[in-house]
């Protein structure tokens, strides 16, 4: 090759690269890092998207909702929901993990298990909900078993009773996202070597400490990087609570998403929807920032 | 080895076994009574004491839902959408997947902690300025808005695991065709897609599978009944008919079946998707 037919095939090296990201940049940038400033913008104006010239509202909108008693009691919903959907995910997720992985069970049965329990996972949201919805029908079959069991007195109207609806969403919720963690678990202990068990059993460990010094040491990375993944998307629901309660009764399952959605399209003030938005925003970018602080440390 | 006949083992197996039923139980009744209920009549599915197995077995919420060209509607709009959007994700994704994976360029570590992170931006927060601009451009209640609103959340995710996949395929192989004087785009479409058909059937999946469960921005983004996607569609039947449970659950199925087919036939590629923001 001469000098100059190489140094053109450097230069078409160079630029390859961005010329194939380029389709793909020019989405995320026009249709999805541009709207989070548009959001951002919205959250400062008066009147957004429904006026041709809104005026500026400095930080109105935000002190509007941080003066809200629901914006307060949605937060501490979606921190409940969340925080409990996380943890029994996860131990179910490992519980189902541990029992799926044990020599104790035949492999085909192990195998149809395996298939069967990830099933909530294969199911939309939405149906999910009316699912649930059926299934706790004050008329329906969960009543009906338990109080011929005589757990329950009368029925109870699990998602239009204030006492019981956030309860019952967070229950809907556990059952439809462990698969995560289980499927996320189960290849984590299959890449336990089998060395640290055989050497344990040479020292003479008994199961629990096997289990406590290897197996969740082992699985810990996998362990904090889903626990945050769950974390992020389970604060961000929002078909499972609409369609199930929509956030009532009286408030009691509202959540941000529900919050943020009603005041935009219920209420049309889609300025202080915004600022709502511009907040779970920032949570999500703080947990994303620690996210991919522990994807790199691996 | 184990010793396996110790009465202590024993004991332990069989609470083994009885946990793993518990375990079923808890995880297949749901979707066990779903099916049932769609196989009852309206008042069966009431019935006290609650009958396990359909006692009269009917096929008459089916046949409604099948019947209804305004629910039929629903599916079309979802199959479309879905399959749109992941024709387009797959080639969007394999040219930036290419470019991530087989060259070396400046910003390239930046690039791709954009990509990951743009996986936990809340739809919520893009849903109002998505709205603004739908309807600013005329395309509200159009395949296009949901077209291209879905692009944006499905693209990360399949970006991701089409250059997970493609580190895992040799660099001699579309080496050589720089070698024999070919450009990266020939070693592109003769060498690297014939060979990556695994990792785009995955990338496929996950996408499809986005698409179709997608609800806020369908529930927003469009008004029309003919333009509604099966979501939407459910939550519309338990609207207007607050008591035909068995056709909801019966259009619930029908509108599980895409997943569960390629679930059941494409169990390997559909789990690739499923965890692929996870673990790497």
């Amino acid at each position: 090759m001469t000098r100059q037919k190489r140094s053109h095939h450097r230069l078409k090296r160079a630029v390859a690269p961005y010329l194939y990201l380029s389709p793909s940049l020019l989405i995320i940038g026009l249709l999805m890092l541009l709207p989070m400033v548009t959001v951002i913008g919205y959250s400062f104006q008066n009147s957004a998207v429904l006026r041709r010239d809104p005026s500026f509202a400095g930080l109105k909108h935000y002190q509007a909702i941080f003066a809200d008693p629901v914006f307060w009691a949605s937060l501490w919903h979606t921190l409940y929901f969340t925080c409990m959907s996380v943890v029994f995910h996860m131990t179910i997720g490992m519980v189902f993990a541990l029992m799926l992985n044990s020599d104790r069970i035949n492999p085909t049965l192990r195998n149809i298990l395996r298939v069967l329990y990830i099933l909530p996972w294969l199911f939309t949201a939405v149906i999910i909900a009316v699912i649930w919805r059926l299934l706790l029908e004050p008329n329906g079959v969960v009543n009906s078993v338990l109080m011929q069991m005589g757990i329950i007195g009368s029925k109870v109207e699990w998602f239009s009773s204030p006492a019981t609806a956030l309860h019952a969403v967070t229950f809907a919720n556990i059952w439809a996202g462990y698969p995560l963690f289980m499927v996320s678990l189960l290849a984590g202990l299959q890449g336990i070597p089998r060395d640290f068990y055989e050497a344990a059993d040479i020292d003479g460990a008994k199961a629990y400490q096997k289990l406590i010094f290897i197996t969740i040491p082992q699985l810990m990375p996998i362990i904090i990087s889903i626990s945050l993944l769950d974390f992020i998307w389970t604060m961000q629901v929002f078909p499972l609570i609409w369609i199930t309660t929509g956030g009532g009764p009286i408030y009691s399952t509202e959540v941000l998403s529900t919050y943020t959605y009603k005041l935009a399209f219920s209420s049309y003030n889609l300025s202080q929807a915004s600022a709502s938005a511009v907040v779970i925003l920032l949570i999500s970018l703080g947990l994303t920032l620690l996210y991919i602080r522990c994807q790199k440390a691996r | 080895m184990r010793k396996r006949h110790t009465p202590k083992d024993r004991l332990i197996t069989v609470a083994l076994h009885v946990a793993l039923a518990a375990g079923l139980f808890f995880a297949a009744f749901p979707i066990y009574w779903m099916l049932s209920s769609s196989f009852k009549s309206n008042t069966e599915i009431f019935a006290l004491p609650p009958t396990v197995l359909p006692k009269a077995f009917t096929l008459e919420a089916y046949a409604a839902i099948l019947g209804d060209p305004v629910k039929l509607r629903f599916f079309f709009n979802s199959y479309f959408v879905a399959g749109a959007v992941t024709v387009l994700t797959v080639l969007i994704a394999l040219l930036a997947a290419y470019g991530f994976s087989r060259f070396n360029f400046r910003g390239k570590g930046s690039l791709n902690t954009l990509i990951i992170s743009t996986q936990t931006i809340p739809p919520i927060t893009l849903l109002i300025p998505f709205f603004g601009l739908v309807v600013s451009y005329g395309i509200f209640d159009t395949y296009v808005a949901l077209i291209l609103t879905y692009l944006v959340f499905t693209l990360p995710y399949a970006i991701l695991l089409m250059t997970g996949y493609l580190n895992t395929l040799p660099r001699d192989l579309d080496e050589a065709v720089a070698v024999d004087g070919g450009t990266s785009w020939t070693a592109l479409w003769r060498v690297i897609v014939p060979i990556s058909l695994p990792g785009i059937v995955a990338t496929s999946v996950y996408t499809f599978l986005l698409c179709w469960n997608e609800f806020l921005f369908a529930l927003t983004l469009t008004k029309s009944t003919s333009m509604r996607t099966v979501p939407i569609g459910i939550q519309l039947l338990m609207g207007q008919h607050a008591f035909e449970w068995n056709q909801m659950m019966a259009m619930s199925v029908l509108g599980s079946l895409p997943l569960l087919i390629i679930y059941l036939v494409a169990q390997r590629f559909f789990l690739a998707g499923m965890t692929a923001g996870s673990v790497k």
